[in-house]
């Protein structure tokens, strides 16, 4: 029933033309607690197939559940900082399905009392322009095994003889987040999901509740699109008063970059549909990263009628007011506003901070400003050359440098040498390939390589004076009060000098000579 | 609203993936109809002024601190499963439902 061929799709500014997108995201975080959500199992990622189960989790009978304390915190943290009400109380409900990733039969989730709701998160495009995403709730429960499917193709489902499971996965705690249909982004509907995604994931990793991976399945997105008539601008009110149209919802679109064109794709899909007098069917789509288009999955129907119902083992959840205000002081500073105040205090012009932002180094730059670098150089050295090898890796750069031993320390400590001026700038360049390739510290690498500006004044001189007396013709130059003819001798110095020299020091020393 | 109709039947047994007969479908309507008016009489208790409630002790917030406790062990774990492979529980394929 899923088949690969590609669907119609309309041009996307023709498509902005004729219709008014909306969409809604489901995001689901694993928690990056030590135990999972009912039981003591623990939550390690990559351990051995079936290692990490215990009765609980396998659904054996008899086996009684007990939620996961820091879990509950986590959830209510998490609620607090997207501007959530927390419930005063709220229940588990089942959710029974019948398919084998779940050994219970069915997944202990939140029903119509979710432990929070009715918040919102402020999402800043690249341009600065603000979007307010609402949040309908976030509600706890918990994730499902792993499957594998065997003798179909690249172990897809579809022609597989049979699926082997793992239950490590199974009981993991998930918090589910889910907004309000987001209306009146208009043409920036793909760039405000992917946005939207992307400030939610800073905010879970500035919470420290999950790793928020989202190529390890740690952050997953569901994207429901559907289109309506246009009838004006976005936001005119007579366009927000249209009726919403049948949506879709693209599964496990698992980058940011593919929650981006995930969400254009199916606008342009729907466009077609409903251009050509077609309707949209209400179903579940595939997203394919590699050909960047949906297929069809499976439509809503039997299989949705999930029979919720309150979870008998578990009693309710009941977080005190104190709790909730004592977990609120937890929270950290909301990523937007410590962006915003890192940037006034490194000084750092608007550009500047999207590139170290879009690097993902904010955290290292902080750390090495903390170890004593000046705000530029920590900027200068992390974006340069470690920067560049991160991405050839296709890595972050946290997670490149951590691989090879580079740290903030490391940084501020080449910054300290240049600034002593025992190093020159293309010196500390060399210093910092030294370290990069696991020659050790920026002072033992210096050592090892011989790397140390000359501080023999009286040799500096005498190379000044050489290279005067071989340019008489410069040299008149700059006494004419042409000084920016310097920069030639200045070159010329540091060839005599083997480069080991303070390139400042020969500046001052020729035109103090020749004025 | 205790009657519950043949479709019915048949729909909750396509839920819960049992396969019924027609002579097992006509069977079950009356039984499970049985059950449910006698189940029903609880219906006649006077509950005005009672709240709903989904377990039978007064109690919220039973919580544990998240410390690991030991697994089963893939050995143990896998015992129970009718089949096995890769230390994974091997089950029948699965058409057109991921």
């Amino acid at each position: 029933m899923s088949t690969a061929t590609a669907d119609a799709v309309m041009d996307y500014d023709e498509a902005m033309g004729k219709f008014d997108p909306v969409m809604g995201l489901e995001v689901h975080v694993e928690l990056h607690t030590a135990t999972k959500m009912f039981c003591g199992c623990p939550t390690e990622f990559g351990a051995e197939p079936n290692s990490q189960v215990c009765p609980v989790c396998l659904g054996l009978p008899g086996a009684l559940p007990v939620v996961n304390e820091k879990a509950v915190e986590s959830a209510i943290r998490i609620g607090l900082a997207l501007n959530c009400e927390i419930a005063e109380w709220c229940r588990f409900a089942r959710k029974n399905y019948f398919y084998p990733d779940m050994p219970k039969n069915f997944q202990t989730s939140q029903y119509d009392e979710p432990i929070a709701f009715e918040g919102h998160l402020d999402v800043e495009l690249e341009d600065g322009t603000v979007y307010r995403v609402e949040i309908e709730r976030a509600h706890m429960e918990e994730d499902t095994g792993k499957s594998l499917h065997i003798g179909g193709a690249t172990g897809r489902i579809h022609g597989a003889d049979h699926s082997l499971v793992d239950y490590n996965r199974a009981g993991i705690p998930l918090i589910e987040i889910v907004t309000k249909p987001m209306v009146g982004a208009g043409e920036r509907a793909p760039e405000v999901a992917k946005a939207y995604v992307s400030a939610l994931r800073d905010l879970l990793r500035a919470l420290d509740v999950s790793d928020v991976k989202m190529e390890q399945g740690s952050m997953r997105c569901d994207a429901n699109v559907s289109l309506r008539p246009r009838v004006g601008a976005p936001l005119d009110e007579a366009q927000l008063a249209v009726p919403l149209g049948t949506r879709t919802e693209t599964k496990n679109v698992n980058s940011l970059r593919s929650v981006e064109r995930a969400v254009r794709y199916e606008i342009s899909r729907h466009a077609a549909i409903l251009d050509g007098g077609g309707s949209i069917l209400q179903e579940t789509r595939h997203w394919h990263e590699d050909t960047g288009i949906t297929t069809s999955g499976r439509v809503k129907s039997d299989a949705e009628d999930y029979r919720y119902f309150p979870e008998p083992d578990l009693v309710p959840v009941a977080p005190t007011r104190e709790t909730v205000e004592a977990l609120r002081g937890t929270l950290p500073e909301p990523p937007g506003l410590r962006r915003k105040r890192l940037q006034s205090d490194w000084g750092y012009s608007d550009l500047e901070m999207r590139d170290v932002v879009n690097a993902g180094a904010v955290e290292l730059i902080e750390e090495t400003v903390a170890a004593g670098a000046s705000a530029g150089a920590a900027k200068k050295w992390w974006l340069g050359e470690p920067s560049r090898r991160a991405n050839g890796e296709g890595q972050d750069i946290v997670t490149y440098a951590a691989g090879l031993g580079l740290t903030p320390a490391h940084i501020a400590e080449l910054d300290g040498l240049v600034t002593a001026g025992r190093l020159n700038d293309s010196m500390a360049r060399q210093v910092l390939d030294g370290v990069l390739a696991g020659e050790g510290t920026p002072t033992a690498v210096a050592d090892a390589r011989g790397l140390e500006l000359v501080q023999d004044d009286g040799a500096l001189e005498a190379a000044v004076d050489k290279v005067i007396e071989a340019n008489p013709d410069v040299a008149a130059k700059i006494r004419d009060g042409k000084v920016a003819a310097a920069g030639a001798l200045i070159g010329q110095v540091m060839k005599e000098m083997k480069g080991q020299a303070d390139a400042g020091k020969a500046r001052e020393l020729i035109l103090a000579k020749l004025q | 609203m205790s009657s519950l109709s043949r479709d019915d039947v048949a729909h909750l047994a396509g839920l819960a993936r049992i396969e019924l007969s027609n002579a097992e479908l006509d069977r079950m309507v009356g039984e499970l109809g049985v059950i449910l008016e006698s189940v029903a009489k609880v219906q006649q208790a006077p509950t005005e002024g009672v709240a709903p409630m989904s377990h039978p002790m007064p109690l919220t917030n039973v919580t544990r601190p998240d410390v690991v406790r030991p697994s089963l062990g893939a050995e143990a774990v896998l015992a129970g499963a009718p089949e096995a492979e890769q230390q994974r529980f091997s089950v029948p394929r699965i058409l057109d439902e991921d």
